[in-house]
């Protein structure tokens, strides 16, 4: 007799309750997921994850939307791309070329340019898109470096990044070579060269990839296939692991008031970071697309179809390129032995296969190697300005300048011809300046650094400078300071003490040597090199004696004149924020 | 304790928050106590309806004039074409600079649209989360390694020696086919890298000029002059008789065989280019490619009789034997030994006596 309520019968396995209530279409779709994939759990914490702002953690975000420019134009470019070294008669719409001779992968560059409508648009977009994307990541290393955001637990996230950098040159280089014109051409002739400057394997290694002598049929398939494929596979997976790190870690942040160590303190992801960082992603995107309409790059068709026998005078590789290039360049003559009967080509072996590589190592133990002189085992969250790590910032401006002059080096033809110089005296110039140059560089930034720590110690013992004179009953004339904000004060002191590393004892308390003893000697005179001549923050002792000075001054200035604290005469008080109304965004 | 290392934060909602301390600070009493997160301000579009409706119209415009910059592309798509018209405009083609310009102005304006949105009307509340230790807790450390051992042991790899050696063995063995594999990247005797040690050059072969093939007369060769070359066999005919070369071969024998030929005052001409057995009347032949890294040297200044490579700026004299005078270079441009044939034509006198272009570990073998 009795009816079973069949509505209140569990219809899933679920474990807890089934709900009553009726979602929406939205909710519904998401439940529908949910009971799928399980996302609710990771996208809870996700959603609303808080990232901090500061225009400088951009930069790595327009290497990462120039490298989705990258994937959309490079898509568009393979539907009509032929990379063959077939040899066809070229009859397209480009009347100067009309009738000449060319491999395959040149002709279809030049349907794509002037028979595509949009394609030389996509063309140019990819190739300013890939100056973009690496000029960014450049741009974006030195940013993690001179503020210290390689540090503890971030290190080997630097070293991705590192690899990303070699990648990304290394796809640029495959990429810009594909056209098969004269430019590229005579770029991939000097590559030959240096691989044949490899020891023992080099010849072969030379045959191996050209399909047997220069230039043969068989390089721009396979360039292509590892510029598409190859290359890119790899650099989305390490784009990913960087990404995945960075959510991991939390971004660093500047330090400032309410923001330490252990916090993170910004925008919620949803929906201002999505709504910012989806913005700009069209921002770049746009930027492209306008640079790719109005700015000519790379004109394959004035160079021309490759030709073994010619080139161009001022034949210069893409500016990612430059570097090694101009090493190249400034190798004094002659450098070349013959030990055994085999050849020891050290004039292209040095520039082009030992530094560079060596250059790309330094960088990427950077971290490593400050971690081990400091001895510091601490995860760091708050960014340092580049004053408070004087040597760090020191040998980073070193290391920039020594790439600096390389490149100029690089380009040392235009720079004789445009400055109207003797390309001999720049050559000669440079081969001294690349070892002195970032050791004055070195010196100056560390130097530089260091007055500006002393300048900070100033304002913070001994306020700022109105620009008020005032001038005393005996007619001396002193400018008035005043103190800066607590804000201002408190984020200026927001930074650790430098602690120099000294060795307490060669040997234990057994009196035995200890057996690191050697390198622990090695690390206490790194330690002070790097740490020994910084200006360390003032003592709240030290501090409340200057405060306590500068009321006894004023105290004495008190009643000369009308009662004016002088922050009327600038604007600092408005830099506080707690006293400004209405903040602009 | 002193009340200066009592970091405290404030809650969205202002209510100051302590949190736990996850990593050990050896920090002294700091100098200036933390004032904590500066107290929330109002932009004029959360208290200004005015201003709310103005940032809302702004946007709204932003997002329509993106509209009619994507029409305006499509316009522009069907309206021009690129064709042999790629300099209309500003040394650009209508086409590329229409697209370009519609298609950027369109995508910066969805950006500025969205990036104002969020700047002027969405809850800019700037929100505090706490940090946690890269590193896991050190028990859930304890348990991988647990389990890890626990499965080390129950493969039992490590109390069988010989399984473990011979399975790595196995294992790093197969990197002999995958390299083995690559070898006919370069296919049968196309490997052989004895071609590097000889060009297409031989003896009574004339030398033409390189891109109309016609053969030199030494007595048309003007002081002064610098002729880029070829030789002969590069441009096959009935009359010379010479095979029809193709493809990879053909490439390779022009990359090899570019030559320079220039007159000089014979008097000029140093021992080192064996004026009396190579040349002919000032007449001198050298290899057009590099000694460096390989590219084709043609920039010529006849007054130092100098010729620079224009890639890495190697700089040759060509009276003294090619000899390395600037640059990178650290060997000589190889010279072709020439002669006149009866009808007063240049020919070689035989093939390069040594390897042209870059040099390579097994160059003094071949």
């Amino acid at each position: 007799m009795s009816s079973i309520d069949t509505s209140k019968v569990a219809t899933s396995n679920r474990t807890d309750a089934a709900t009553a209530s009726k979602p929406g279409p939205a909710g519904s779709l998401a439940t529908w997921a949910d009971d799928r994939l399980g996302l609710a759990t990771a996208m809870k914490k996700n959603l609303r994850k808080v990232f901090p702002d500061h225009w400088s953690f951009m930069l790595g975000e327009i290497a990462l939307w120039s490298f989705v420019v990258l994937l959309l134009t490079g898509v568009f470019l393979t539907l009509w791309f032929n990379p063959s070294m077939g040899h066809i008669t070229y009859e397209g719409s480009y009347d100067q070329l009309r009738g000449v001779g060319m491999s395959e992968s040149m002709a279809s560059t030049l349907h794509i340019s002037f028979d595509v409508r949009g394609g030389l648009l996509m063309r140019q977009m990819h190739h300013w898109a890939a100056a973009i994307f690496i000029a960014s990541m450049m741009v974006h290393l030195l940013r993690v470096a001179f503020t210290g955001a390689y540090r503890k637990p971030r290190e080997l996230n630097w070293v991705i990044g590192c690899l990303l950098l070699l990648l990304g040159t290394l796809e640029g280089f495959t990429g810009y070579s594909l056209p098969d014109d004269l430019l590229s051409g005579t770029g991939v002739r000097a590559a030959d060269g240096f691989l044949k400057a490899t020891p023992v394997v080099g010849t072969y290694m030379s045959f191996l990839l050209f399909g047997g002598e220069f230039p043969g049929e068989s390089i721009i398939p396979r360039l292509y296939i590892i510029h598409v494929l190859l290359i890119p596979g790899i650099l989305l997976a390490l784009i990913a692991a960087h990404m995945l790190l960075l959510v991991y870690h939390k971004h660093t942040q500047w330090p400032g008031p309410g923001r330490t160590e252990q916090n993170v303190v910004g925008f919620p992801m949803l929906p201002v970071y999505a709504a910012k960082a989806g913005g700009f992603f069209f921002m770049v995107f746009g930027v492209i697309a306008i640079m790719g309409g109005l700015m000519s790059i790379n004109p394959v068709w004035k160079f021309g179809p490759y030709d073994p026998t010619k080139v161009t005078a001022g034949s210069q590789p893409d500016w990612y390129m430059g570097w090694p290039d101009g090493l190249l360049r400034i190798i004094p003559t002659g450098w070349e032995s013959v030990i055994f009967g085999y050849t020891i080509s050290w004039n292209v072996l040095i520039p082009i296969l030992l530094v560079p590589p060596l250059m790309l190592v330094i960088l990427m133990l950077l971290p490593f190697l400050e971690g081990w002189i400091t001895g510091d085992k601490r995860d760091h969250h708050l960014l340092q300005r580049p004053r408070n790590a004087p040597t760090r910032t020191a040998v980073m401006v070193a290391l920039m300048t020594f790439y600096g002059l390389a490149w100029a080096a690089g380009g040392n033809d235009i720079i004789a011809i445009k400055l109207d110089l003797s390309i001999n005296q720049i050559t000669y110039f440079m081969r001294v300046a690349i070892f002195v140059g970032p050791v004055i560089a070195f010196w100056i930034t560390r130097r530089w650094c260091i007055s500006l720590q002393r300048h900070d110690n100033e304002k913070l013992l001994h306020g700022y400078e109105t620009g008020i004179i005032t001038r005393s009953p005996e007619g001396a004339y002193a400018e008035r300071h005043l103190p800066i904000s607590e804000t201002a004060a408190y984020t200026l002191t927001a930074r650790d003490r430098d602690e120099v590393y000294t060795v307490g004892s060669d040997t234990d308390a057994a009196g035995v040597a200890s057996p690191n003893s050697r390198s622990e000697k090695l690390r206490a005179r790194l330690s002070s090199w790097m740490y020994s001549h910084n200006v360390q923050k003032p003592t709240r002792a030290e501090l409340e004696e200057a405060h306590h000075h500068a009321e006894h001054e004023a105290e004495l200035q008190a009643g000369l004149d009308h009662p004016v604290d002088g922050h009327q005469f600038d604007d600092h008080r408005l830099r506080d924020t707690t006293d400004v109304p209405l903040r602009d965004h | 304790m002193s009340n200066d290392n009592d970091h405290r934060v404030n809650a969205p909602d202002g209510t100051p928050v302590a949190y736990e301390s996850h990593v050990p600070t050896h920090r002294e009493a700091e100098p200036i106590p933390d004032p904590g997160l500066p107290a929330h301000t109002w932009r004029p579009t959360d208290v200004d309806p005015k201003a709310e409706k103005r940032a809302e119209r702004q946007i709204a415009a932003m997002f329509v004039a993106a509209m009619v910059f994507a029409v305006l592309f499509v316009v522009a798509y069907f309206s021009f074409s690129v064709g042999d018209n790629w300099d209309t405009f500003a040394g650009m083609g209508a086409s590329t600079v229409s697209l370009g310009v519609t298609l950027g102005m369109s995508l910066l304006l969805i950006g500025t649209g969205i990036i104002h949105l969020a700047r002027k009307l969405m809850a800019d509340h700037e929100m505090v989360e706490m940090r946690h230790p890269a590193a896991s807790p050190p028990e859930d450390r304890e348990a991988t390694v647990q389990a890890l051992n626990d499965g080390l042991d129950e493969a039992g790899i490590g109390r069988r020696p010989l399984v473990r050696n011979t399975m790595l063995g196995a294992v790093g063995i197969l990197g002999l086919p995958a390299v083995v594999l690559l070898r006919d990247l370069a296919p049968g005797n196309a490997l052989d890298i004895s071609k590097l040690g000889h060009t297409i050059w031989e003896p009574g072969m004339r030398l033409v000029r390189d891109v109309v093939g016609t053969p030199i007369l030494a007595s048309e060769v003007e002081t002064g002059d610098l002729i880029n070359a070829a030789p002969e066999a590069m441009f096959p005919s009935e009359e010379n008789g010479y095979p029809e070369l193709e493809g990879a071969e053909e490439q390779a024998e022009k990359a090899k065989g570019a030559i320079i030929i220039v007159r000089m005052d014979p008097d000029e001409l140093t021992d080192a280019t064996q004026p009396d057995k190579w040349t002919v009347d000032g007449i001198i032949c050298y290899s057009k490619i590099c000694t460096h890294v390989g590219c084709p040297i043609s920039l010529y200044e006849r007054t130092t009789h100098h010729v620079l490579c224009p890639c890495h700026q190697s700089t040759f004299d060509l009276a003294d034997g090619a000899k390395v005078v600037f640059g990178p270079a650290a060997r000589p441009l190889p010279q072709l030994p020439i002669a006149v044939d009866d009808e007063g034509y240049l020919v070689a006198q035989s093939d390069f006596t040594e390897p042209i272009g870059a040099s390579f570990w097994e160059r003094e073998k071949l």
